[in-house]
C-alpha cells in the first residue's frame, strides 16, 4: 500500500468514526426524550408511562396525561432543540461569525412583536382559531422580518457585516415597538407577553408538533445539501466564491432557512436562548468543521440539549414547571462565557 | 484563439481608481507570465479582477469565453486561484479543504474526488499533511495547501497571488517547477511576484504595472532593464547576465529624485 492509500485509509476510518458519534447523538437525543417523557409532577410509575405509550391497558387519565400532555412536549423539545441548533449551525458558518444564532438577525424580536400584536392588539386573521392567533402572527411577522433583512442586504449588496448590522437596527426597532405595545397593554396581556417570551412547552399540542416536524422535514435536506458549499465558506468567503460557490445565493437561502427554523420554534414554543448558540459550539467540538457532519450532529446536539433542559424544567423546582426558555438562558450562560474565555485563550 | 485576454480593464473602490483601462497582450497556454510593480500599482488588483474576485469594466475572455458571464461553477472548471493566504480558524484538516475546493462548485461526482485530492498533494510534496489541521501548518505550508485547492480542478487557466512570500528557498523552487510543468501542459498561469530575480528566471513573459497602467510587458530581458527600474520603482540598478545566461539585478541604491 501506497502511503497516499495509507492516508485515505485513515482519512476514511476517522469519517467512520463521526458518524458513528453522529449515531451516539442520535441515541443520545432519543434516550433524553425518554426520561423527558418519565419525568413529571404527576409521579406515574415509569411501567405505566411505557405500558400507556404502547397503547396497553392503564387508567384513562393516565392515557391522558402521556399522550396529550407529556409526548407532545417531548418531541417538542427535540424538534424545537433540533431546529434551533442546526438553525445556530448554518447561522454561525454563512455570518462567518461564532457568535451568530438563530435570534441574532431580529427574527426573535420580530415574532414577539408578532405575538404582542394577538396578545395585546387582539389583531388575528379572521378564518383562524383563537388559539392559533398568538402563533400566526408570530410566525407572520418573523418571516416579514427576513423579508425585510433580504430586500434591504439585497439593495446595498453586502457581505456579512452589512447582513449583520441590518439585523441588529431590525432586532432594536421590533424590541422598541414591543416596548411601545407594552406600554399601552393591559396587567393581563402584559403578564401573557411576558411568559410567552420565556419560552414554554407547556402549551404544546398536536397541531403545534405537526408544524414543527414539517418545517423541519421540510428545511432540513437543503440545508443538508449544502453541506459541501458551507464548508468551502470555511476558508472564506473569496475561497468559496473561487471554488464555484454563489456565495450570495448560498447566503441567502441560508438566511431563509434559519429564519423559516428559527419562525417556527419562536411562534410554537417563545423565545429559546442558547441552545442555537451551544447546540452547534458542542457539535463542533464532537465532529468538528466539515459540514457532512458538523450539521447533523449540531442538529441532534440541540435536540438533547433541549430534552435535558425540559426534564430540568420540571426538577429544578420540585411542583412547579419552570419556563424552559428560563433554563436553557441559565445553563447557556455559563457554557456562553467559558466559550468566550476559551476563545481568549486560543486567541 | 485558447488564451487569455484582458481589455480595458478598469476597477475602482470608491472614486479611487486602481486600475485604468489595462489591456494586457494575449497570453498563451503553454506560457507563465509574472505580474510585477511597485506597491499599489493594482497586481493583486488585476488578478482578482481575471478571477472574478474584484468588480471591474472592461472584458475578461479565456478561450473566448467571457468569464464574467458564465456561473460561478462553470469558471470555477475554468479558473484557479490561490490566495497570498489562507484565512485562519477553518477548523478543517488539509485533505478536507482540498476535497471542498473539488465539490463546493458541484461538477465533481462524489466518487475518486478522495483520491484526486490526495494525488494533488502528494503531486505538490505535502502528502503527509494531509490529516493535519490547516489552522496548525506553517504560513509556508499553508501556501501550498493553497496552491493544492487552486489546481485540483484542473483549471486552464491558474491565478497565483504572491505564490512564494511565506516559502523557504526549497519550497520556491519547486513551486516555480510546479507551474512551469502546469503551464507545459498547456495551462495559462499568471502569477504576481514581488522578486525579480526569480521573474526573470522563471517566466516567459513580464507585465510591469505602474500608475494604474501597464508600463512594460515582454520577455524578461526586454523589460528588465535598467531605465524601466528607475522609472517604476525608482532604484539605481544593473541588469547584468550570469555565467549560465540568466538575469542578475545589482541595485545600487535609489534613484537621485527619489530620494
Amino acid at each position: 500500500m501506497t502511503s497516499a492509500e495509507a492516508t485515505l485509509t485513515r482519512y476514511r476510518s476517522r469519517n467512520r468514526r463521526r458518524a458513528l458519534l453522529v449515531a451516539a447523538l442520535a441515541v443520545a437525543a432519543l434516550l433524553a426524550a425518554l426520561v423527558d417523557l418519565v419525568t413529571g409532577p404527576s409521579g406515574l410509575p415509569l411501567a405505566e408511562t411505557l405500558r400507556a405509550l404502547a397503547g396497553g391497558e392503564v387508567a384513562r387519565g393516565t392515557a391522558v396525561i402521556v399522550w396529550e400532555v407529556r409526548l407532545p412536549v417531548a418531541l417538542m423539545a427535540l424538534l424545537v432543540g433540533a431546529a434551533l441548533a442546526l438553525a445556530g449551525a448554518e447561522m454561525q458558518t454563512v455570518l462567518e461569525n461564532p457568535l451568530a444564532e438563530p435570534f441574532t438577525l431580529g427574527v426573535s424580536a420580530a415574532a414577539a412583536l408578532g405575538a404582542a400584536t394577538a396578545i395585546i392588539l387582539g389583531l388575528k386573521l379572521p378564518f383562524l382559531p383563537p388559539e392559533w392567533s398568538v402563533s400566526v402572527n408570530a410566525f407572520a411577522f418573523a418571516l416579514g422580518a427576513l423579508g425585510l433583512l433580504q430586500l434591504m442586504s439585497g439593495l446595498r449588496g453586502g457581505g456579512s457585516e452589512v447582513v449583520i448590522l441590518f439585523g441588529i437596527a431590525l432586532n432594536f426597532t421590533a424590541g422598541a415597538f414591543v416596548s411601545l405595545l407594552q406600554f399601552i397593554a393591559s396587567a393581563d396581556a402584559l403578564q401573557q407577553l411576558v411568559f410567552w417570551t420565556m419560552g414554554s412547552l407547556a402549551a404544546v399540542r398536536w397541531g403545534g408538533l405537526l408544524m414543527m416536524a414539517l418545517v423541519l422535514a421540510a428545511v432540513a435536506p437543503f440545508a443538508f445539501r449544502a453541506s459541501w458549499r458551507l464548508t468551502a465558506l470555511r476558508l472564506g468567503e473569496e475561497q468559496a466564491r473561487s471554488f464555484g460557490v454563489d456565495v450570495e445565493r448560498l447566503r441567502r437561502w441560508a438566511l431563509v432557512r434559519v429564519s423559516l427554523l428559527a419562525a417556527a420554534a419562536v411562534s410554537m414554543v417563545g423565545v429559546i436562548g442558547f441552545v442555537g448558540l451551544a447546540g452547534p459550539h458542542m457539535a463542533r467540538m464532537v465532529v468538528g468543521e466539515e459540514h457532512r457532519f458538523f450539521l447533523p450532529a449540531s442538529l441532534l446536539m440541540g435536540a438533547v440539549l433541549m430534552s435535558l433542559a425540559s426534564v430540568a424544567s420540571k426538577l429544578l423546582v420540585p411542583g412547579v414547571l419552570l419556563p424552559v426558555g428560563l433554563v436553557t438562558s441559565l445553563i447557556g450562560l455559563p457554557v456562553f462565557f467559558w466559550l468566550i474565555l476559551r476563545g481568549r485563550r486560543r486567541g | 484563439m485558447s488564451g487569455l485576454s484582458v481589455a480595458s480593464v478598469t476597477v475602482a473602490y470608491g472614486a479611487r481608481q486602481v486600475l485604468s483601462g489595462l489591456s494586457l497582450p494575449d497570453l498563451s497556454p503553454g506560457e507563465v507570465t509574472v505580474i510585477a510593480g511597485p506597491n499599489a500599482a493594482g497586481k493583486s488588483t488585476l488578478l482578482r479582477a481575471i478571477a472574478q474576485l474584484a468588480p471591474y469594466c472592461g472584458l475578461i475572455r479565456l478561450g473566448g469565453t467571457d468569464l464574467a458571464a458564465i456561473g460561478a461553477a462553470q469558471r470555477s472548471r475554468l479558473v484557479g486561484f490561490m490566495p497570498q493566504s489562507l484565512p485562519g480558524g477553518a477548523g478543517l484538516i488539509v485533505l478536507e479543504t482540498v476535497i471542498a475546493a473539488l465539490r463546493a462548485g458541484g461538477g465533481a461526482s462524489p466518487s475518486g474526488v478522495e483520491t484526486t485530492a490526495m494525488a494533488v498533494l502528494e503531486r505538490l510534496g505535502i502528502g503527509a499533511l494531509a490529516l493535519e489541521p490547516l489552522d496548525q501548518l506553517s504560513g509556508g505550508q499553508r501556501q501550498m495547501v493553497g496552491l493544492a485547492q487552486a489546481i485540483v480542478r484542473d483549471p486552464r487557466l491558474l491565478l497565483l497571488d504572491e505564490p512564494t512570500s511565506a516559502l523557504d528557498l526549497a519550497r520556491q523552487v519547486r513551486l516555480l517547477a510546479e507551474l512551469r510543468r502546469i503551464a507545459a501542459e498547456g495551462r495559462v498561469v499568471l502569477a504576481v511576484l514581488h522578486d525579480l530575480t526569480l521573474a526573470a528566471r522563471w517566466a516567459d513573459r513580464i507585465a510591469v504595472l505602474h500608475g494604474r497602467r501597464l508600463h512594460s510587458f515582454g520577455a524578461p530581458s526586454e523589460v528588465l532593464t535598467p531605465a524601466m527600474l528607475a522609472e517604476v520603482y525608482g532604484v539605481d540598478a544593473r541588469v547584468e547576465r550570469g555565467s549560465r545566461g540568466d538575469l542578475m539585478i545589482q541595485i545600487d541604491g535609489e534613484t537621485a529624485d527619489a530620494r
